[in-house]
This record gives C-alpha cells, sequence and structure tokens, in this order.
C-alpha cells in the first residue's frame, strides 16, 4: 500500500477507485490490486477502518474486551491491505463523479486533500461508502448533550473517552445492546436503556427466526443480552421520547403506553439502526428502490454489485445493510466483477474465485432478515407525531411544516418539499432529512415511501470551496464552453 | 461532557485553544473529539436561529460540528485531526469570509 499525502502525487487515472476505507473497501481495493488493477481508495477519514473500524489501527483502547474481538478483527483486514498494491488516501474527500469526457466509457472523480482538489479518471468505480445512522427526530433532538450511539462509539474506539455524566441509550437496532455494553466495560454512567422496539413486530418477524437461530447473529446476541439487561436499568416498550433543557440536555421525557416519566440526564445517545448511506450512489445517477423489509433506499445491483450505471459497483452496507463481516465479502466480489469487466479475469476464472466467498457471504446474512424485521422502527419515530420537531437539522425545518406543505399545498414529493422549504439544502445535503420527510409526506398523504420518492442529489455530494474549484486546470474543451 | 476511560493508551500532548482559551489535546484526535473531552458544550451557533449545537454523529455526515479552524470557517470539526497551535473558535451562523485575511 503507498499512502498519499499530497494530491499533486496522486496518479492522472487508475483502473479503479473505490471510494471508503472500511471492510468493504479495504477488502475490493486488496482483491483488485491482487488481481492487477491499478487502484486508488480514496477515504475522507484520517485512518482505515470505515466506522465499524474506526481507528483499528490508533485506537487507544488498551483492554481488549471492551471494544470485542468482533471489533479487532478490522486488524486483519487492514493488515491485508497495507501489504497490497493499491494506493490509499486518507483524509481525501471525493466530492463528485462524472463520465470522463477524454476517455469515454470511464469516470472522472473530482477529489479534494489538504485544501486542494484534483480530477482524477478511472475506468471502473466501487463506491464503499457505507452506512449512516437513520434519522431520529425527537423533540429537543438538537440540544448539545444529544448524540448518536455511533457518535459515542466513535468517541470510545478513536479517542478512549466516554460521556461523563449520567447516560441515557434510546431507541432500537442490534448497536443499542453493543454500545450498552462498551460504554459500560468502560466505566459510563448508564442510568437507563430505553428500547423503543415495537412489540408488534414480533408476529412479522417470527417467520425469520429459524435462520436466525441458525446463524451467527444468535450466539452474539444472546451474548450482549446477557452483559446489558441484568446489569442495566432496561425500559422496554417504549412509545414516546423528548430530550428536555434550555440551551443543553437536562433530561429526558419517556412515555410507555400511559405512564410517562422523566429521567434526568446529562448525555443522551439516540439510535434507530441504519441506512446504507445514498448521497454519492444517488448523485452519480444509480438506480434506486424502497426496500420495504429494511425500509430504506437501496441501489439496484446486480450479483456483481454493480449498479445501473455500467461502471459503478457499490459494495458494503451501501448495498444494503448487513454488516461488517458481509461488506469485506462483498467488497471482494465487486473487485472480481470489476476485473472481468476490466478484462483482467475470464468468466469463468471470476465464477470460481467468487464461489467460496458467495458461500461464506450467504451464511453471514442468513439470519439478517429477522433483526432488519424485529428492529423495524415504530412509525412514530420515523415520522415525528410533534409538530414542533426538528426534521432538518440544518434548516431547522419542523415536522408541522412539512405536514402543512404536504396537505394543505398538496406538496407530492421530498424535491418540490425543498422549494418550498428549504429541507434537505442545509450543508448535510439531505443526509439528516431525507428518510424523514419522504416518510412525513407519505403518512400524510396515505401512500408508500416508493411512490413518494427521494431526494435527487447532485455533486458536490460533499462541500468543496470555490477556491478549489477554480484552481483546477482547466480542458480547451472547459474554456471553449465559456470563452468566444 | 466527555472524559477519558479508565485506561487509556498514552499520547503527545497537543496545545491548542477555542474561543481564546488554551487547552490540551492528544495527538491522533480529532478537533471535535477534543473539543468534547476539554468538556465543550456547544461548538456553533446556527445560522437560522442562533442556537449553540455540538458535535451530532462525529463521522462527517451531520455538519453540527462544524467551526473555525485558524480562521477558515465551515471546518468539519470530526473530520480534522488536531495539530499543535490551532486555533479553533466558535462558529456563529453561517461561515464569515475574510476571516483567513485578518
Amino acid at each position: 500500500m503507498t499512502p498519499v499525502k499530497d494530491i499533486a502525487t496522486v496518479a492522472e487515472a487508475y483502473d479503479l477507485i473505490v471510494v471508503g476505507a472500511g471492510p468493504a473497501g479495504l477488502s475490493a481495493g486488496v482483491r483488485a490490486a491482487e488481481l492487477g488493477l491499478s487502484v486508488l481508495l480514496a477515504d475522507e477519514n484520517p485512518t482505515p477502518g470505515g466506522q465499524i473500524y474506526r481507528a483499528i489501527t490508533t485506537t487507544p483502547v488498551t483492554d481488549r474486551s471492551i471494544l470485542g474481538e468482533d471489533y479487532w478483527r478490522g486488524s486483519g483486514i487492514v493488515a491485508r491491505f497495507e501489504k497490497s498494491a493499491a494506493t490509499y488516501a486518507p483524509g481525501c474527500t471525493v466530492w463528485s463523479i462524472g463520465p470522463d469526457e477524454a476517455t469515454p466509457g470511464s469516470f472522472e472523480l473530482g477529489l479534494s486533500l489538504g485544501g486542494k482538489a484534483r480530477m482524477i479518471s478511472a475506468a471502473q468505480v466501487i463506491l464503499a461508502t457505507g452506512a449512516q445512522e437513520r434519522p431520529f427526530p425527537i423533540p429537543g433532538w438538537t440540544l448539545p448533550g444529544v448524540m448518536t450511539a455511533g457518535a459515542a462509539q466513535i468517541a470510545l474506539k478513536g479517542s478512549g473517552i466516554v460521556p461523563s455524566g449520567r447516560t441515557v441509550i434510546a431507541g432500537c437496532g442490534p448497536l443499542l445492546y453493543l454500545l450498552a455494553s462498551q460504554l459500560a466495560a468502560a466505566g459510563t454512567e448508564i442510568v437507563a436503556v430505553l428500547d423503543t422496539t415495537p412489540r408488534s413486530n414480533w408476529s412479522k418477524a417470527l417467520a425469520a427466526l429459524p435462520d436466525f437461530l441458525r446463524s451467527p447473529y444468535l450466539a452474539k446476541g444472546l451474548k450482549l443480552m446477557a452483559a446489558t439487561r441484568g446489569k442495566l436499568r432496561f425500559l422496554t416498550g417504549v412509545t414516546g421520547l423528548a430530550a428536555q433543557g434550555e440551551k443543553q440536555l437536562g433530561g429526558i421525557r419517556v412515555e410507555r403506553g400511559s405512564r410517562v416519566e422523566t429521567i434526568p440526564c446529562d448525555a443522551l445517545l439516540l439510535h434507530q439502526g441504519v441506512l446504507p448511506s445514498v448521497n454519492f450512489s444517488n448523485a452519480a445517477g444509480c438506480e434506486h428502490y424502497f426496500d420495504e423489509e429494511q425500509h430504506a433506499w437501496l441501489p439496484r445491483l446486480d450479483e456483481w454489485y454493480a449498479s445501473s450505471v455500467a461502471g459503478i459497483a457499490i459494495a458494503g452496507d451501501g448495498a444494503g445493510i448487513g454488516g461488517a463481516e458481509s461488506a469485506a465479502l462483498r467488497g471482494e466480489i465487486a473487485a472480481f466483477g470489476a476485473a472481468f469487466r476490466l478484462g483482467k479475469l475470464g468468466e469463468s476464472q471470476r465464477d470460481a474465485q467468487a464461489a467460496p466467498v458467495r458461500a461464506e457471504l450467504s451464511r453471514r446474512l442468513r439470519g439478517r432478515r429477522f433483526l432488519d424485521l424485529i428492529y423495524k422502527p415504530a412509525p412514530q419515530f420515523l415520522a415525528p407525531p410533534q409538530d414542533e420537531t426538528i426534521i432538518c437539522r440544518c434548516e431547522e425545518v419542523t415536522a408541522g411544516q412539512v405536514r402543512d406543505a404536504a396537505a394543505r399545498l398538496g406538496v407530492t414529493g421530498p424535491n418540490q418539499m425543498k422549494a418550498f422549504l428549504r429541507c434537505g439544502m442545509g450543508p448535510c445535503q439531505g443526509r439528516l432529512c431525507g428518510p424523514t420527510v419522504v416518510e412525513l409526506i407519505a403518512q400524510t398523504r396515505g401512500v408508500s415511501p416508493a411512490e413518494t420518492g427521494y431526494y435527487r442529489l447532485r455533486p458536490p455530494v460533499k462541500p468543496v470551496t470555490l477556491a478549489e474549484l477554480a484552481a483546477l486546470p482547466a480542458t480547451e474543451a472547459a474554456v471553449k464552453a465559456v470563452v468566444r | 461532557m466527555f472524559r477519558p476511560m479508565r485506561e487509556r493508551a498514552a499520547a503527545a500532548a497537543l496545545n491548542f485553544t477555542f474561543d481564546g482559551r488554551p487547552m490540551t489535546g492528544r495527538a491522533g484526535d480529532t478537533v471535535a473529539a477534543s473539543l468534547l473531552a476539554n468538556g465543550i458544550v456547544a461548538c456553533r451557533e446556527t445560522p437560522v436561529s442562533d442556537t449553540p449545537r455540538a458535535p451530532y454523529c462525529l463521522m462527517g455526515v451531520c455538519f453540527d460540528c462544524l467551526v473555525v479552524i485558524d480562521g477558515i470557517g465551515n471546518r468539519q470539526g470530526c473530520l480534522v485531526p488536531l495539530s499543535e497551535g490551532m486555533r479553533i473558535e466558535t462558529q456563529h451562523g453561517r461561515r464569515q469570509f475574510g476571516e483567513a485575511l485578518s
């Protein structure tokens, strides 16, 4: 692996550019390099690992039992990548993708590193941009003191710091239990774990239970439950939440049916599952669809994780939530696909080499459907019932405003909603409001999220300064386009 | 808001300021993590309503950790590694241009 510190040292063109250095991106990069492709792996974080293996090479957490063996498995993946021939650009933001007009069939990606931008060409692209936590809009979720559960986990992995006061963890999904056990082991004072998993999910999830019982998830889940449920104060059947405080969090109001209590706290960590990050693939023009079971927008992919745009594949949790081990395997399969399309691997070799990886992937994904169904968020946490709840954190648009625009003004989709309310037009580019806006419109109009659609996103997918754009060398064609 | 866990590997100390107040961080930490570890409650005020905000996702998604670093606004604190002598400031509202010139 050749690290890049200065963007000037990046080559003009690569066989493959991989975006994201989590398990999928690292595995794709290694495999592609082994198959003889020239590979650039660009990642906006300072160190490899993505979020799941965050800071795996630098973490100050010395007691290995706190983060658990699943985390330390990331060391092996990074070590394998370090031995590869791939070029690695950390701290590098990829902000655009489009056709490379000089080389038809190839792509041109906008990269920014250390305040300087460049356009780099790639014959194939693998997006391994992973997942983000599902937005969890409750009253007061913008108060300092409220964070995502994932953020607390990142602070723990990256810096060895934990919330210093009375801490409440709220929401649903496997990460909720994992974080509770990790933070408790690291010495955090967890005053309550508030579980919002709807009891009604069980009836739908039962059909998927046999697979789950035969899956690797079961043992992990039981271990986590044993580590947390007996020792921490667990409140199940939570139906409503509101963070309270003036300029800072002071407590959380908890509803469990008709029972209401307020728990004073200094930190509130929210989690309502994870979603594929679709900003990049959406802006690249890849087709997406709404998956009812994961309750999320997913890119439409073939068996090699190739998207509807020829030459762009999407691996890892960005292809649909499957977890870290699955992400690494999907990265390998996507690399086989890219190598085949470049003529570096024959069809039968590709299929033969991918077969054992596919077998392992199918074992890893067994039981996943049960988790999707059991932890499907309750409707009131997807679309907040209180009108005053902020749903677009950037532009401070409320749930009531979106409902009003959908009901009274007849706004039918999220793109039209932008024009009326500016939701999704702030710096996060809809990452923290998109799913909620879709849900609010869908609920108000009595239609499905699939029919409502999603934001049409466009590059730059991450902010880039005008100075960086202006400093890009202009091609002759670009100059002719504006100078007469 | 945050504190170091009981056992943590040692790292070189880095000096920085937040709104002019001297603070100490840890080499390898991001700007956002350093602010949290120093007990900073809010790092910016929103352009819409001047409401205080703090880092929310720590993974580059939410943009609530925007701060001014060495005179340049709109920096995502969770993606920038802390370095010696950094001058970090609360971002009041939208990015102010001309900061870099002063």
